[in-house]
Formats: structure tokens, sequence, C-alpha cells
């Protein structure tokens, strides 16, 4: 077989479901059981009493404290 | 460090006389004279420094010397692209515009490229990588990583700008769409994007933060995919190292199809992923709420990445691409109206409880204008998408509407609400200079793009149905000269709405400007100012 038709077939058999599996776990992975505090503290990640500097080296911040 | 510095800079300055002097099109000489304006320049810079001590740079704050210059190089460029565009409306109006003395250099075909990457690449480019400075240090708590590195983004960025801009006058161009630069520029692009690929990167990887904001990955989505982008679209051989003419790589319909991949996720990638990055984090910052729901966040931005990279081959129907690859085209593009509106929703919803700030806060109601904007126009693309649809828009000034409903209702206004945050948060003022200003910048905007997306849809209908109408002979019944006599109308209405936008942009730059140099600093001030670089 030629290159472009290799490459076709395994496009469109082994990359689609790699890539569609992928995709479906990013999405669950999203729901998954006790994610709801930690995106709530990301989203208040944001708001987090500002640094009005960098922190330094070491003093490394939790999200949403 | 300057042992090192002078010579290369020496040596850069010599090969862009030479290049000036070899040069085989005027664009070529023109671009190698500025290198070696540049260079040069930069050469005596560092002589004049070599041995002074220099003191020790300030590494405890914030770097925002690039974002505050990235906020005015926004604001310059917007002003110079929407004024570009409204010339090029009127000269499709008033063709007698494209004078006889400017022939060859300011005419319609020259100017418009102008104007889409004056719009798309300076106005928008500067604000995305302005706004993208900004956030990922704040919601990394950590100083740009790579010490002058984004200077040299912003200013190789505005290289590139200069290059595009004057090349495209002088005739420089590799005709493709949203990617006419040639070769050398392109290479110069690659060169920055990446210097700002690794900024962004070593920042994010030196945060003092666990969660990466969802901010972020918009934003490092779009800085990777764009240069992916650039890199194959722009595959080609130079004809001469001492002229800007080169031949592509790809050719046929290969070419057309790589073109619009690049052309579309230029679109998902650019405008839509990278402006989705300045939406997660400045509307809620601005509505003073968390984003509605994190959880569609993370949805969003996973659909929005697999979805996207499929929908450009609806660029091409009814051309010699494939059935099948136009097809798949049309179906992403259809099913990339979820995400979109998944978006759209999670930023509205954000003002959830906070609906009052639409009436109190101009900036809020310029960002949920913005997200209407963007509902809009992913709601029409996937429509357009569709073969049957395409048929009659394609090639009509539909498109064109479509377009600027993204460009100047999403794009324009949410950038214009981020400069408004921005402008008194970086320069340590309480807040804008004029309310009032917003107010009549929001009106002018808002209604500058309903003439204009209204005016192109009737024309675009209009054009397409005479296009295709046929006697009962099964003529033609109008040639093109009619279709162009029938648009005159609409194309003095999408002028004049051109032109309330660009009235609009100028007010901000008055406010920018008096905020700025305005009321009296805060004691916190940031110490580097931008005459410093």
């Amino acid at each position: 077989m030629d290159t472009y038709s290799i490459l076709r077939q395994i496009a469109d058999s082994w990359v689609l479901l790699m890539m569609f599996g992928f995709f479906l776990g990013c999405i669950l992975w999203a729901f998954r059981p006790g994610s709801r505090p930690l995106h709530d503290d990301a989203a208040r990640l944001i708001f987090s009493p500002e640094p009005e500097q960098p922190l330094q080296r070491g003093a490394k911040r939790e999200a949403g404290q | 460090m300057d042992y090192l510095k002078i010579p290369l800079l020496a040596l850069v300055t010599l090969l862009a006389a030479i290049a000036a002097d070899w040069g085989r099109d005027p664009a070529y000489s023109l671009h190698a004279a500025i290198v070696m304006i540049v260079a040069g320049g930069l050469l005596l810079r560092a002589l004049r420094r070599t041995g002074e001590p220099r003191p020790a740079p300030d590494l405890s704050g914030y770097m925002d010397g690039p974002v505050r210059a990235g906020v005015i190089a926004t604001a310059f460029w917007g002003v110079v692209g929407f004024l570009v565009g409204v010339f090029i409306a009127l000269q499709l109006a008033f063709p007698a515009l494209n004078f006889d003395w400017s022939e060859g250099l300011a005419n319609f075909g020259r100017l418009r490229p102008l104007h889409t990457s004056a719009v798309i690449f300076a106005f928008g480019g500067n604000a995305l990588i302005a706004t993208s400075f900004y956030v990922v240090q704040r919601t990394s708590a950590a100083r740009l990583w790579g010490g002058n590195t984004a200077w040299f983004v912003f200013w190789g960025y505005q290289l590139f700008i200069v290059f595009a801009a004057t090349g495209y006058l002088l005739g420089s161009t590799q005709s493709k769409e949203y990617a006419e630069p040639e070769w050398y520029v392109d290479i110069w692009l690659t060169v920055v994007w990446l210097a700002y690929l690794a900024v962004y990167l070593g920042t994010i990887l030196k945060r003092r933060e666990r969660h990466i904001y969802v901010a972020n990955w918009f934003f490092l989505a779009f800085i990777v995919t764009v240069a992916m982008l650039h890199v194959v679209n722009n595959l080609s051989i130079p004809v001469s190292i001492w002229g800007s003419k080169s031949v592509q790589l790809f050719a046929g319909v290969q070419d057309a199809m790589t073109q619009w991949w690049y052309g579309h996720n230029a679109v998902g990638f650019f405008l839509t992923a990278g402006f989705l990055g300045m939406m997660y984090y400045f509307v809620p910052k601005q509505a003073g709420r968390p984003v509605y729901s994190y959880k569609l966040s993370i949805i969003h931005f996973w659909a929005l990445i697999f979805l996207y990279i499929w929908a450009g081959p609806h660029h091409l129907h009814y051309t010699a691409l494939p059935d099948w690859a136009s097809t798949l085209g049309m179906v992403f593009s259809v099913i990339l109206w979820m995400p979109s509106w998944g978006g759209m929703i999670n930023g509205l919803m954000t003002l959830e409880g906070a609906w009052d700030k639409i009436r109190t806060d101009p900036i809020i109601r310029m960002f949920v204008a913005s997200l209407a904007f963007y509902g809009m126009s992913t709601f029409e693309g996937p429509v357009m998408s569709i073969r049957a649809v395409n048929s009659l828009s394609h090639y009509t000034d539909w498109t064109i509407g479509h377009v600027h409903s993204g460009a100047l209702g999403w794009n324009g206004l949410i950038t214009f609400g981020c400069l408004y945050f921005l402008t008194p948060k970086l320069w340590g003022r309480e807040r804008m200079y004029s309310n009032a200003a917003i107010n009549w910048h929001f009106w002018l905007a808002t209604i500058g793009i309903v003439l204009y997306a209204a005016a192109m849809w009737v024309t675009g209908i209009m054009e397409g149905l005479m296009w295709r109408e046929v006697d009962d002979q099964g003529f033609l019944v109008n040639s093109f000269a009619d279709t162009v006599a029938a648009k005159f109308p609409m194309y003095v209405i999408r002028a004049l709405g051109g032109g309330l936008y660009l009235a609009g942009a100028l007010i901000m730059v008055w406010n920018m400007w008096m905020t700025v140099r305005g009321a009296p600093a805060r004691t916190t001030a940031p110490t580097d100012t931008i005459a410093a670089e």
C-alpha cells in the first residue's frame, strides 16, 4: 500500500479511537466524584487576596486560600 | 555579554546593509533597510553603554512593562486597522478613491490585507500578548519567566507587523489569506512566537499556585496551535535569499486545504481560544464573581480544541476538494456550535446575581455585548458552513458580514473591555478617566456593528440570489456589474457603520490618554515605565 493509504487507514481507525477516547476521558474526568470542591477553589483562584507582588520561592499558595 | 552582543549586532547590521543593496524587489530592500536601522541603533546603544555600571533590575514585582506597552500598541494598531478598514470600505463604494497617483501602493488590493492583518494580528495579537502576560502572572503569582525575553516578544512582534504592513503596500505577498507575509517575515514571526511560548510556559512552570487557571489553558492552546498552523501553512522555498518571492511546497488542492486548515484555525485558536482566555479572566474579575461553572469551562476547553481543528474544509465547498472532506468540515462546524454556546453561556451566566451591573457598569456591558456577538456569530458560522447555505453565501458579502460581527463584536468589544480594565490598573489609577466616554464608545461601536452586519446580510443575500437567477431559457439574468450597481447603498451604510466603530475607538484612546496622564498616581505605582525601554 502507498503511504497515503496506510496513514489514512491508521487515522481512520486507531487514531480516531484514541482521540475520541481521550476526549471522553477528559469530559468524564471533569465529572469525577469529589471534583466539585476543587473546581470551586480553582474558580475562586483569581479572587484570592491578590498578592501585589509574585510570591517568593517556597511560599506556595494553595488554591482558594 | 556585551562582547558577544556587539559583534553580533554589527554583523547583522552589515548583512542587512548588503541585503538592502542586493535586494531584488523594493519590499525586500526596504525590510533589509529597516533591519539595518534597528540593528544599527541597538549596536550604538550597546556601544555607548559598554562598561557603564548598570543597576540590577528590580525582580520583585510583576513584569508589567511589556503589558503596558502592549496596551498602548493594541490601541494604536486598532485605530490604524479600523481607519484602513473604513477607507477600503469607502473605496468599494466610491472606486475613485483608488487614486491614480497611489496606484500600486494604496489601491484596494494592497490595502485590504493591510486592514485584515492590522486588525487581526496587530490589534488582536497585541491584545492577546498583553492580556496573556498580565493574566499568567496574576494567576500563577509569579513574575514573567526569562527576564527581557518578554520585551523581545513585544518588539519582535511589532517588527513583524511593520514588515507585514509595508510588504503588502509594496506588493510582497504569498497570496494566502491571513498568511500573506513572505518567507523571511514568516521565519521572523516563528522566532518571536517560540520566544513567546517559552516566556508563557516558563511562567506557568514556576507558578506558585497549585492549579493552572482555565484562562491559561486557552492562552496556551492558542500559542501552541498558532505556532503549528503558522509553520505548516508557510512551508515554502524562497526563489532567492536576496528577494521576497517564494514558492509554496504544497500545490493545488493540497495547498488550498492546508491554507484553510490554517485559516479556519486562525479563527478558532487566534480569534477564539485566545480571546476566551481573556473572557475567563476579565469577565469574572470585572463582575466580581467566579466563573459560572468551572466544570463547564473544562468541557468547553476540550470540546473546542478537539472540534475546531476539523472545521477548515467548509471553506472549500464545491471545489476540487473531495466531497467527504468538505462534508467532514461541515459536520464538525455544526457540532462546534455546542461548545461555542457552552462558552458563551458560561461567560454570560457568570453575571448571575449581578445582572444589575449591566446597567451600572459600562465595562460589563461591553463584555456582555461581546459574548452576545460571540454567540450570534458562532451560530451563524455553522449555518453558513452547511453546503446548501454555502452555495448561496459563498463569495458574497454575507461572509464579510459574518466575519465582522465576530471580529468587531466579539474580538473588538472584549478587547476594549480588557483595555478599560487594564489601563487604570497598569498605570496605578483608581478608574478610567470618564465613564460617560466608555458609554459613548459602547453605543457607537454597537450601532456601528449592527449597521455593518445588517448591510452585509442584505447585500450578500441579494447578490447571491442575483448571481444564481436564470430566466426561462436557462440564461443568467444579471451580469456581475448589475450586482455591483445594486450593492452601492449597502456599501455606503457599511462604511458608515465602520466610521462609527472607528469613532468609538478614538474616544477610547482619548479616555486612555486622560487616564494615564490625568489623576495623581497611587503610591504603589509601578516604577519601570515604557520610556525605559
